[in-house]
């Protein structure tokens, strides 16, 4: 056995900064890269299965476009940017309005989801076990909604800490880590109507 | 840079005298998020898991042994393979990579915990309950209805067996749930690991510095977002058809069976080289240390796990070739599971010039890695003979496919993984492992795992498919299972002599001191066990090899970096 000091060299010099990157940011970004690839699964199998059906209806026969709930889901996007430029300058009061704009744009858009799914299901008849096309759209908007919901889930959770003053300027960059997972939800959306509502029609 | 540092004592004596008894040490284990801890916790548990499975392969191998033998119901074997391979995979695998994973990583970066601690104790709790799920379907597989039952899809369930159709009851939903359970905990152990190394790393230790274990995890951890996430997502679907009525995987309803097996081998085969990679980073720290050399090749070392881990992602449907993808498909697959074992050799080449002109010290754990570079030689190159389409169609599923990759299984991440035991014994618990026992235990493993999986290939060769109950004496199986069976026995004393060792050691075994094999990466350089924070002073490093710099300020690497 060596005989060896317990012992670790402390630096004296501190002149070189030793800066590495947010440790949420890093996390997020990584966090995003695995559910796009859970995403990027539903959406292979929407277009394998694309035309596929054996039975009824076809896509072009039931979907509209969701244009307002689009309008809404991408604006909420620049909003919740505004929110952490906002908390970014300390203007706290800015920030809670611009995060109580998203939670409701995000709402709207569940909404929107909800008042498509209701009509579909009850005038159409159109559920999950109809055929190969309600199985890849049902799922794959599914799991999008489901998405926004655990984002607005922390919107709003952010929002009653703003609103209640307990949100100051040190954590703009948590308000980031959350705004980059929105975004993230934002931009699956733009996949998932071009792929759905688009292409899919 | 650390010849004119001054130096500080790392040790405050004050740490161990915290230790509370009973009650108390349950819920502090329970309630830890120190990563040291929850290291410990799952290699313990991937141990447990590993005993486990392991008796499901010697059931499996008594019932082989013979011809027309009926040890065990045919039921009984097709849920025997399921949960065997089932639990190496999903909680021995992972779980006890990630383990060691999780208690060097931060050490060996200079770092007091994960980047996310709460997150690290969610992972594995997550994983756990999916390992204690999976074994409750014994109990409860059919519901409240009746006796219980383990799934018996096989770990690659194929559809469509696994339509309620054909699987009626709740295995295979208890199979699906637990798999799904733990690929949460890997995504988010995997997070953990990616943001503690990129952000928590000590002043000094830049990239070009990292041990080259940090490193493959690392690498590894970034291919579970891309690998592990597809079988999340195939997992929620299967789910999906078997409660919801939905049809991905039903034939009767336009669905692809195929598909499955796309969705489940862009996970599987990415899979293995997650498993790998952190067996490749055992290897990197220990033979240089027992080669008293430092790593040959470093910067070609780090291209070619990152090379590994770009091409793994592009070979899964080589276990598809049998499938019909057609001429265009194999032979896309072909090339680049042929490309893949080119930064393997790289590996190879490299571990070897590392012992090349070395002074070689032959303790356990340098013998467990010299026999782990020579049968992951032979695994690859089986796989090389595997990755020929034609050779394939005539090989596939048979026991000669199953040979191959428990060479690569065992013959490589096993022993690799028993030269880790070795290795950072004395750092986890403070303690050597007997070097005695040790001994005996690689000499029965080697040659139980020789006896095994050496003569497993043959059968295959001779037209025995893998997964079946029994077979008719005169086909010239007879010896060979015989054979293979006798190397799992001796492969079971081999293992029982290591747990032995494991618990002796524990309570008698040498006490190590801080740096027992004088070795170079900065987790040797706080006491064994390290006090809970780790180092009382944040390191600042100059060099690949910070504990080399210290130990010789006469000539230290950071002068030739």
């Amino acid at each position: 056995m060596m005989q060896t000091p317990v012992t670790v060299p402390v630096s004296v010099d501190s002149e070189t900064p030793w800066v590495l990157p947010n440790r949420g940011i890093v996390g997020m970004w990584c966090l995003i890269a695995a559910e796009a690839a859970i995403f990027l699964i539903f959406v292979v199998a929407y277009i394998y299965y694309l035309g596929k059906s054996l039975t009824g209806p076809l896509p072009s026969q039931i979907l509209e476009l969701p244009i307002v709930g689009t309008i809404c889901l991408l604006s909420s996007s620049l909003t919740v940017h505004a929110a952490v430029s906002a908390l970014r300058k300390g203007k706290v009061q800015r920030c809670t309005l611009a995060l109580a704009v998203t939670v409701l744009l995000g709402a709207a858009f569940l909404w929107t989801t909800a008042a498509e799914w209701h009509h579909l299901i009850y005038e159409e008849g159109f559920t999950i076990r109809t055929n190969l096309f309600g199985t890849t759209y049902y799922s794959l908007v599914g799991l999008h909604a489901s998405h926004v919901v655990v984002g607005l889930l922390f919107l709003t959770a952010a929002f009653l800490f703003s609103v209640s003053g307990r949100v100051g300027e040190v954590h703009a960059e948590r308000l980031e880590v959350l705004s980059l997972y929105w975004h993230f939800v934002d931009a699956v959306w733009v996949v998932v109507f071009l792929v759905v509502y688009v292409l899919g029609r | 840079m650390a010849k004119e540092a001054p130096v500080l004592e790392a040790i405050d004596q004050t740490a161990p005298a915290g230790h509370s008894s009973g009650p108390g040490v349950v819920y502090e284990w329970l309630s830890t998020v120190d990563h040291k801890k929850i290291g410990i916790m799952y290699i313990v548990y991937a141990l447990i898991f590993l005993v486990l499975a392991g008796a499901q392969a010697l059931l499996m191998r008594i019932q082989l042994a013979v011809p027309n033998n009926h040890f065990v119901t045919p039921q009984v074997f097709n849920r025997l393979f399921t949960m065997h391979g089932s639990t190496m995979v999903f909680f021995v695998g992972i779980p006890i990579l990630f383990g060691f994973g999780n208690y060097l990583i931060p050490l060996m970066i200079g770092a007091r915990d994960m980047a996310f601690p709460r997150l690290n104790a969610f992972s594995f709790w997550i994983s756990a309950f999916g390992g204690i799920l999976l074994y409750l379907s014994y109990f409860a597989g059919s519901g409240l209805y009746g006796a219980g039952s383990a799934p018996d899809v096989g770990w690659f369930a194929y559809a469509p067996l696994t339509a309620k159709v054909f699987s009626p009851g709740h295995s295979t939903d208890y199979w699906t749930l637990s798999i799904l359970m733990s690929g949460i905990g890997t995504t988010g152990t995997a997070i953990n690991i990616v943001a503690t190394v990129i952000c928590m790393r000590c002043k000094g230790m830049t990239m070009t510095r990292l041990p080259l274990f940090v490193w493959l995890l690392l690498v590894a951890s970034c291919m579970v977002f891309v690998a592990v996430s597809p079988l999340t997502a195939a997992q929620i679907m299967l789910t999906l058809d078997r409660y919801l009525g939905s049809h991905f995987f039903d034939t009767q309803a336009g669905g692809s069976a195929v598909l499955w097996m796309h969705f489940f081998w862009i996970f599987g085969h990415p899979e293995v080289y997650i498993l790998v990679l952190p067996a490749f980073a055992f290897i990197n720290e220990i033979v240089p240390v027992f080669s008293r050399k430092a790593i040959f090749g470093y910067p070609a070392m780090v291209a070619a796990s990152v090379g590994i881990g770009f091409i793994s992602l592009s070979v899964w449907a080589h276990h598809m070739f049998t499938v019909g993808m057609g001429p265009a498909g194999n032979t896309f697959f072909v090339f680049s599971t042929m490309v893949v074992s080119v930064p393997t050799g790289i590996k190879m080449f490299n571990w070897l010039a590392t012992i090349w002109g070395g002074k070689v010290r032959f303790r356990t754990p340098m013998m467990f890695a010299v026999g782990f570079l020579f049968q992951f030689l032979i695994a690859g190159l089986t796989g090389i003979m595997l990755s020929a389409a034609p050779f394939d169609w005539q090989l596939s599923a048979s026991y000669f496919v199953v040979a191959h990759f428990h060479y690569v299984l065992v013959g490589a991440i096993l022993f690799a993984l028993f030269a880790a035991f070795y290795y950072w014994y004395p750092k986890m618990t403070g303690r050597m492992m007997s070097e005695t026992l040790g001994k005996w235990h690689f000499w029965f493993f080697i040659i139980g795992f020789h006896l095994t999986f050496d003569f497993m290939h043959i059968p295959g060769l001779l037209g025995m498919p893998r997964r079946i109950y029994t077979y008719e004496a005169g086909r010239g199986w007879e010896y060979w299972n015989l054979i293979v069976g006798i190397g799992a026995l001796v492969q079971t004393i081999g293992t029982l002599i290591f747990v032995y060792n494991l618990v002796h050691s524990y309570f008698r075994g040498k006490i190590a001191g801080p740096d027992p094999w004088d070795a170079w990466t900065l987790e040797w350089s706080t006491a064994s066990p390290p006090p809970l924070y780790n180092f009382a002073v944040e390191p600042t490093v100059g060099s690949r090899r910070p504990l080399w710099d210290l130990k010789h300020p006469e000539d230290p690497d950071s002068s030739y970096e």
